[in-house]
């Protein structure tokens, strides 16, 4: 019997990264983990089921397995030989996987895209239109007396944030619960909603109306109407009073916000609202980003291509337009005629009309496990996965890099993303020169 | 590889007191060899300039605070896109180019060293990231230390054996460069919506001062050997009035001058934006000349001057309380990003209008520091890229050293108030080539301590800039618009004695090293650190110690530098 403790290992399972999970290995599996919650718990539990151990490749109506050399010289031709392909995920893996499937977009053109341009892609607009008033979860941690959560649900969605970074942890300057003042805006009487001091229920699509509201009353205007977003107006400057007197806060928004009616005007009332209120305080704003590296992804593209999603290579060099350039965009408009997919499973997360195209297109698939989108590709090739059996760089959703740990081998034979995306890197250079 | 020789050019190596000789420069093994070769390739510089290749000490290229300026600035690289071309990767340009076009771009005006300033050591896994991404060029960078619980802790309980070791352990588990100070004590105030306004101002909670912070960092810098003097950006930025900062803070460590053996003990940087005199918007002046007397009558503080250039550019720094600052005056959007137990930082795009009278002081300040400070070796020319302007703007820069009517022809065109108030009419000095040389090279390799970068003397690296520039047919005082077109496209760019440029074009590409000191600290001093600070590094910072600490081979191409003087 083989004993490993692994220390400090990074979860990569949401965007809290929380980095202090100490992993028992005994004869090649974990045995026990401490520190994860629920959802981390989960992950370790169920890595192994649904594995793909072997590339395949499409005959007819099922898959036959072949070699990663195969595959992968297949997927290049693919890629090689399609006019406008999409790449997309880039969410569940590594930022040096990222960095190469970034010149692999260079090299064969088309779009290459992240899981943001459907999920926080709002917020990241935001930021190029207004700013944004941010910082590092350990000021929150430190110092923040009041916590505002819009549109999310840390406990189902991140279950460790608020004892780790926020309401409930420990800080420097701020020691316990009693000294934060929690907050919830919501459509829904969520878990998160249930713990807070004080709960906004407000009208579902309103959240435009609220935030701008509350810049009304900020700004010392005064708000004639009796009732906003289904709130008393009585509430709303109660609310904006609080936001005001705090010493140091913050406020969290989710998909309740980024995914809602308004998407990036609402985020543009939420970041100038929090700018606004640094005239009186200091206030700060942070996405609570869902996947582990998500936030890597951003970052990469950003240092590659000057944008964080949605980039289009098609001239060989980048342009960026969300509306023209994601994924929903050229699928929509039936323009893509091939697509690679990395650790992603867009036929299940897609509208359906779009998945719908995707199915009609040449599909090569990356990815640890069996999902819809490797059902319905014609090359998958199976990788390790980070974090638990490869290493790699990831960000939390604050912008704080971890590097993840390799906690058990990977399945015999199976490679890790950065290798399987060397070898493609590699082949479409050969075929291009 | 048998080689290559440099033939017939006129070198400028100003740290081996050659100025202007027609000489052949032999390059073998990716250094600079004595001749002959034989069979060596051979390059033509005939009625060409040969200069060691550029080196930068203040150029924000790479990090978190970069990446939120590209992140906001889509509207900036739209005017300037690059295409995939062969070995050159794709990108965007113009104020916060993408780490590749970064590369190129220093390359192409035969820059090869680069040193980011600016890195919160919690993040500097991300800054390393990007220099790696960064092609050719050797870069390095500097971790924030002016506002660190740690090292105010320390300096409260007056404990500092525990802050020396710590400032080391720190260089090294982050894989820094130099000891980088901004805005002491203000960063951590502004964390809670604050100001420092003097040297003497308390930092709330702390109640420690900026002075007591830059003379114990000066200490442990000394001490510690380390290859760079302390790397200061001063209280007050950008405030009218804040010379008198400026002179206080390079005089609060004069007495410990005397350890150095004459070299300058701290780097006082971008000195243009703490270079104002007056007391309100509306009387702000230049307070060059005080700071100009002051370094001209005391050698051991030195400075860049962080120049500005005008046009559209994207201002970065890690003084976030500035940057708020920047934003309400300008109105432009902002960005904040303040990292828990050490720093912040704040972005802000900005235009320097030729018509906005403190625009135009501040452009008069950055050429009257450069030109009023009589040694050259201690007023570096950077442009705190992109603070001030792209380092793409160099050539700009350069010709207005070098040419009293290029300056003259701006001044014409600048505001009338600012010009009357301004001394830069009455100035007219002239830069030589090797003055030029050593502001943009040999000082700022001999400043970072990089004793084989920033001269041609056998055994330096093969770091060569060829400019096409023929000094007996060119007076950069005339015919300065000829000098701009030099020195914006070197016709070679030699790095690690491999052609990476021709005539302004990318032609190969190479990984370059990143520098990072290794300060001397014992096992057992090592220890006693860890043990003392591993509790309170878990109660206030959000990831653990071991996950903090940057493995070596996390790097790409690390070279550690070891402790110098
Ligand atoms: S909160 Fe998120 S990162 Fe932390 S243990 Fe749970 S799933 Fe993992």
């Amino acid at each position: 019997m083989i004993e490993v403790l692994i220390r400090g290992a990074v979860c990569t399972v949401c965007g809290c990264c929380c980095d202090d999970l100490n992993v028992e290995v005994t004869d090649g599996r974990v045995e026990r983990v401490e520190n994860a919650c629920s959802l981390a718990l989960s992950k370790f539990k169920h890595y192994s089921s649904e594995r793909i151990l072997k590339p395949l490749m499409r005959v007819g109506n099922g898959f036959k397995e072949t070699s990663y050399k195969e595959a992968i010289q297949e997927s290049a031709r693919l890629l090689v030989n399609s006019n406008y392909p999409v790449l997309w995920g880039w969410c569940l893996t590594s930022c040096e996987a990222v960095e190469l499937g970034l010149e692999l977009a260079e090299l064969v053109g088309g779009v290459i895209d992240n899981n943001s341009s459907v999920c926080h892609g709002p917020g990241l607009i935001g930021v190029q239109d207004i700013g944004i008033s941010g910082c590092s979860l350990g000021e929150v941690k430190n110092r923040a007396d009041l916590i505002l959560y819009w549109g999310s649900n840390p406990v189902n969605a991140h279950p460790r944030h608020m004892a780790r970074y926020t309401a409930l942890a420990k800080g420097r300057f701020v020691a316990s619960r009693r000294e934060r003042k929690l907050i919830v805006v919501d459509v829904r009487r969520t878990e998160t909603a249930k713990l807070a001091d004080e709960f906004y229920q407000i009208e579902p699509n309103s959240d435009y109306e609220l935030l701008t509201a509350l810049r009304c009353a900020v700004n010392g205007e005064e708000i004639e109407l009796s009732t906003v977003s289904g709130l008393p107006v009585e509430r709303v400057e109660e609310l904006a009073d609080a936001l005001i007197s705090c010493r140091f806060g913050v406020l969290f928004y989710g998909l309740g916000l980024t995914m809602t009616y308004g998407k990036s005007r609402n985020l543009d009332a939420a970041l100038s609202l929090v700018r606004d209120l640094n005239r009186k305080t200091k206030f700060l704003i942070m996405p609570m980003r869902g996947h582990f590296n998500v936030t890597g992804s951003n970052e990469v593209f950003t240092w590659v291509t000057g944008y964080p999603f949605g980039v289009d290579l098609s001239k060989g060099y980048p342009e960026y337009n969300p509306g023209i350039t994601t994924i929903s965009d050229v699928l929509r408009r039936g323009e893509c005629d091939a697509a690679l997919i990395v650790a992603s499973d867009p036929i299940a997360h897609l509208p359906s009309t779009l998945a719908e195209t995707l199915k009609k297109i040449p599909l090569i698939t990356i990815d640890p496990h069996r999902t819809p989108t490797t059902e319905a590709s014609q090359i998958v090739i199976p990788s390790a996965i980070i974090g638990l059996e490869s290493t790699g760089t990831v960000y939390r959703m604050d912008g704080v890099p971890l590097e993840c740990k390799r906690i058990l081998d990977p399945p015999p034979g199976v490679k890790t993303d950065v290798e399987i995306m060397s070898d493609l890197l590699s082949r479409v250079k050969e075929l291009l020169t | 590889m048998s080689g290559l020789v440099i033939r017939n050019g006129l070198v400028y190596d100003p740290l081996n007191r050659v100025e202007g000789e027609r000489m052949d420069i032999y390059v073998k093994d990716g250094r600079i060899v004595e001749g002959p070769l034989k069979n060596a390739e051979e390059v033509d510089a005939s009625h060409m300039v040969i200069m060691p290749g550029g080196v930068d000490v203040h150029s924000h290229i790479a990090g978190t605070k970069v990446n939120v300026g590209r992140l906001m600035r889509p509207e900036d690289h739209v005017k300037d896109v690059l295409p995939r071309s062969g070995l050159r990767r794709a990108g965007v340009g113009h104020s916060v180019p993408t780490t590749y076009i970064t590369g190129y771009r220093y390359v192409e005006m035969g820059y090869t060293t680069v040193f980011e300033p600016a890195t919160p050591p919690l993040k500097t896994r991300h800054t390393h990231e990007e220099l790696d991404e960064t092609p050719i060029i050797d870069k390095g960078c500097f971790p924030l230390m002016g506002n660190n619980w740690f090292i105010m802790d320390y300096i409260r309980e007056n404990k500092y054996e525990e802050c020396r070791d710590y400032v080391a352990w720190l260089l090294e588990a982050v894989k820094g460069y130099a000891v980088k100070i901004v805005n002491p004590g203000g960063v951590e105030a502004w964390a809670w919506g604050k100001y420092i306004t003097y040297l003497d101002e308390p930092v709330p909670w702390f109640e420690i001062t900026p002075r007591e912070i830059i003379r114990w960092l000066c200490k442990i810098n000394l001490e510690l050997k380390n290859p760079h003097p302390i790397h200061v950006h001063t209280n007050n930025m950008a405030k009218p009035g804040n010379y008198e900062t400026t002179i206080e803070t390079m005089d609060s460590v004069k007495d410990m001058a005397s350890t150095s053996n004459g070299q300058p003990i701290i780097h006082v940087t971008h000195v243009q934006f703490t270079g104002r005199s007056g007391t309100s918007w509306i009387n702000v002046g230049s307070g060059a000349p005080e700071i100009a007397e002051y370094l001209n009558q005391n050698q051991h503080a030195e400075i860049d001057v962080g120049q500005i250039v005008f046009g559209d550019t994207t201002t970065m720094t890690a003084d976030g309380s500035f940057q708020f600052l920047l934003h309400l005056l300008s109105g432009n959007k902002w960005a904040n990003s303040d990292v828990e137990v050490e720093t912040g930082a704040g972005v802000v795009p900005f235009r320097y209008r030729k018509g906005n009278y403190v625009n135009a002081i501040q452009w008069g300040i950055g050429l009257e520091l450069a030109l009023l400070v009589k040694d050259p070796w201690r007023v570096q020319m950077t442009t705190d890229h992109p603070n001030g302007g792209p380092f793409t703007e160099y050539p700009k820069v350069i010709s207005w050293l070098m040419s009293r009517r290029a300056r003259k022809r701006l001044l014409r065109k600048i505001n009338s108030t600012a010009r009357r108030r301004l001394h830069l009419e009455d100035v007219d000095r002239e830069y030589s080539l090797n003055e030029v040389a050593v502001v943009t090279r040999a000082a700022q390799a001999k400043s970072l301590g990089l004793a084989w970068k920033g001269h041609l003397a056998p055994g330096a690296d093969a770091d060569i800039a060829v400019y096409n520039l023929d000094p007996k047919q060119v007076d950069p005082s005339r015919d300065y618009l000829k000098v701009r077109k030099a020195f914006r496209k070197a016709t070679y760019t030699i790095k690690d004695g491999s052609i990476v440029c021709k005539d302004g074009e990318i032609v190969s590409s190479m990984l370059g090293r990143t520098y990072w000191v290794k300060p001397p600290l014992s096992k057992e001093a090592r220890e006693s650190l860890i043990s003392n600070i591993s509790g309170k590094f878990r109660e206030y910072y959000t990831v653990g110690l071991d996950n903090y600490v940057i493995e070596d081979e996390y790097l790409a191409n690390p070279h550690v530098v070891a402790p110098a003087r």
